[in-house]
């Protein structure tokens, strides 16, 4: 099952997976961050980093906490008292959605990233169109900027798509491409992809995780959450893993191999606990 | 050549231009040469702007992801509360205006309503369509007010050769509309907010509001198409408008707009409402019985949304290359 993922791009050469160097700023820290909804605590003490350049996977059962987490980081949740977020070392109060948007965290959801019906060009650009100084649209520029992008980013070798093609007629992982493009173009830092390869082909997969991969070559750090720890595993530096609201534990890749990852996580669910019971 | 036809089939509303052209050839031989000649096609454009600013509105609308069957009823009302003030003493453009704003409280209505509570528009219009009637008849006090004779109707009016002054009006908002939504970011985003909103609210367009301004603009263009319809007829009768709701919707679809929203153009929205035009006068002056008129718009429309699916389905199959 490893073997069918052997993809190129950047992502690929785990061989020297870069441990984050301790004296790097995380992007993003949570420390001592619960989340109580009425009688439930959802989250308790977690703390949680991203590093520049990280792509960061989030793994754990259903219930574990894993979109309570990454909606806390899109500023969805504001974490009950005595938890702290720093961006960038700097601790951010006013936790919101639109804070968190302005300093650069972006979502790609899988289904509801693109407006299906409109041309990629329109795609591209949504929501922060460029306009000429007549307060009209760019058009040329958004279609031209979206043939370079595709072509340079997207690997759609000597543009062979082009940019007043409909989305619908784009494949799964290459709509997956035109969001994390798009979150990339616009000075992303920070990109959390909610389970992109859900319902996707094989191939598909493959390109959508050679994206994954241009968002660590840019630069820029992510936080991947999936149920499919084969697509997980190959692409992140570091794993989180969550049970009930708690993390679990944390693994840099070159410590841990992808069987050792799977074992621990069925004992995790069977027991709450990732290590081998003591014997008595 | 490949582009070409792709082009073709992404945009219905040449389709409907194509069906235009042919049912204007058709009615001109079956009403022998009467359809074109000077005096016909003045009587058929001077009519065209009443109920193509509601298909521009409906159609704009619906591009928005949302319905409005209340615009018959608004038709009504804004002139209705138009020519009351009017008699009541207030001045001609201040009442006009204060026709629009009824007719834009009636839109801004429904938005909240239909946002606050996340009910369907449809639903939330019908319910419109009933209660602006009824405001409308019930200030009329059941007598039609007239209008006094020295407002300067003549601005809507006019007849200038063959086109009526209502037609500058009509193509004026026409092209501002078809540039808002082809060439604005606002038109971005109300194709973005109609075709996936989730997408459009996660890339922080403002969709509720985008969807607030498209109900009240489409309230307001129907509420001006009914003052210019009054202004022609010169009396608001209560029951002005009754069925327009439907022509209106009809003419956007004919016109290729997506009942599932983010689809349509204001092109489309003209074409449809010129197709029912031609469709009501040709009927008449070919001597068929007026009474198919409703048959031809009904399978009109279906084969149109029929013709549309198609279209867009085969233009899917088209990918192009650079």
């Amino acid at each position: 099952m490893g073997q069918l993922l052997q993809f190129d791009g950047a992502s690929m050469d785990d061989s020297k997976t870069t441990a984050p160097a301790a004296d790097k700023t995380p992007v993003i820290e949570l420390r001592n961050v619960s989340k109580t909804f009425g009688e439930v605590r959802s989250l308790s003490g977690i703390d949680f980093k991203v590093y520049p350049g990280e792509i960061v996977g989030l793994l754990g059962d259903n219930g574990a906490g894993k979109s309570t987490l990454v909606k806390t980081v899109m500023g969805y949740h504001r974490p009950d008292a005595g938890g702290e977020i720093f961006f960038k070392g700097k601790p951010i109060r006013d936790w919101s959605v639109n804070r968190a948007r302005s300093l650069g965290i972006e979502t790609v959801y899988q289904e509801r990233a693109l407006a299906e019906k409109q041309p990629i060009w329109r795609n591209m650009f949504m929501g922060r169109e460029p306009r000429t100084k007549w307060g009209l649209l760019d058009v040329k520029r958004m279609k031209s900027e979206s043939a370079r992008l595709m072509t340079e980013h997207m690997g759609f070798t000597s543009a062979a798509v082009h940019p007043d093609n409909t989305v619908m007629t784009m494949s799964g992982g290459e709509k997956q491409g035109v969001a994390i493009t798009r979150a990339l173009y616009f000075d992303a830092e920070l990109v959390i992809l909610d389970e992109p390869t859900m319902g996707l082909s094989l191939t598909e997969t493959k390109k959508t995780l050679d994206f994954v991969g241009n968002i660590k070559k840019a630069g820029k750090s992510a936080i991947f959450i999936d149920h499919n720890i084969f697509h997980v595993y190959p692409v992140v530096d570091r794993l989180y893993v969550l049970d009930r609201g708690k993390v679990a534990g944390v693994y840099t890749k070159s410590q841990i191999t992808m069987e050792d990852l799977i074992d621990r996580l069925y004992r995790v669910a069977r027991t709450g606990s990732l290590e081998e019971a003591k014997p008595a | 050549m490949k582009r070409l036809l792709k082009i073709y089939l992404d945009k219905p509303e040449l389709a409907g231009i194509v069906l235009l052209i042919i049912l204007i050839a058709v009615f001109q031989v079956t009403s022998r040469g009467f359809l074109l000649s000077y005096d016909n096609l003045r009587g058929v454009l001077g009519l065209l702007p009443e109920m193509g600013m509601v298909a521009m509105g409906v159609t704009i609308l619906m591009i928005a992801g949302e319905f409005d069957i209340s615009v018959g009823s608004v038709f009504a009302l804004a002139p209705m509360v138009m020519a009351i003030t009017n008699n009541m003493g207030v001045p001609f453009v201040p009442a006009v205006l204060l026709g629009l704003l009824a007719a834009a409280g009636i839109g801004a209505t429904n938005g909240m309503i239909t946002l606050r509570f996340g009910i369907p528009s449809f639903i939330t219009t019908l319910g419109m369509l009933f209660i602006a009637r009824s405001i409308t008849v019930v200030i009329s006090g059941g007598f039609p007010p007239l209008l006094s004779a020295d407002i300067p109707g003549w601005i809507f009016t006019q007849y200038i050769g063959l086109i009526r002054m209502s037609m500058f009006w009509f193509a004026g908002l026409a092209v501002i509309l078809a540039i808002t939504l082809s060439l604005m970011n606002l038109g971005n985003w109300i194709k973005a907010t109609g075709g996936q909103i989730d997408a459009a609210n996660a890339m922080g367009i403002p969709t509720s509001r985008v969807k607030m301004f498209c109900f009240v603009l489409c309230s307001m263009l129907a509420g001006f198409a009914g003052i210019v319809q009054v202004l022609r007829l010169g009396s608001p009768l209560p029951s002005l408008g009754e069925g327009l709701e439907l022509q209106a919707v009809a003419a956007a679809v004919i016109g290729g707009t997506s009942l599932f929203g983010g689809i349509g153009t204001v092109v489309g929205a003209i074409v449809g409402a010129l197709l029912i035009r031609v469709i009501d006068n040709g009927l008449v002056l070919s001597r068929v019985d007026a009474n198919w008129f409703k048959f031809a718009i009904g399978s009109l429309l279906i084969l149109a949304v029929i013709g549309n699916t198609w279209l867009r389905r085969q233009s899917r199959r088209i990918k192009l290359e650079t």
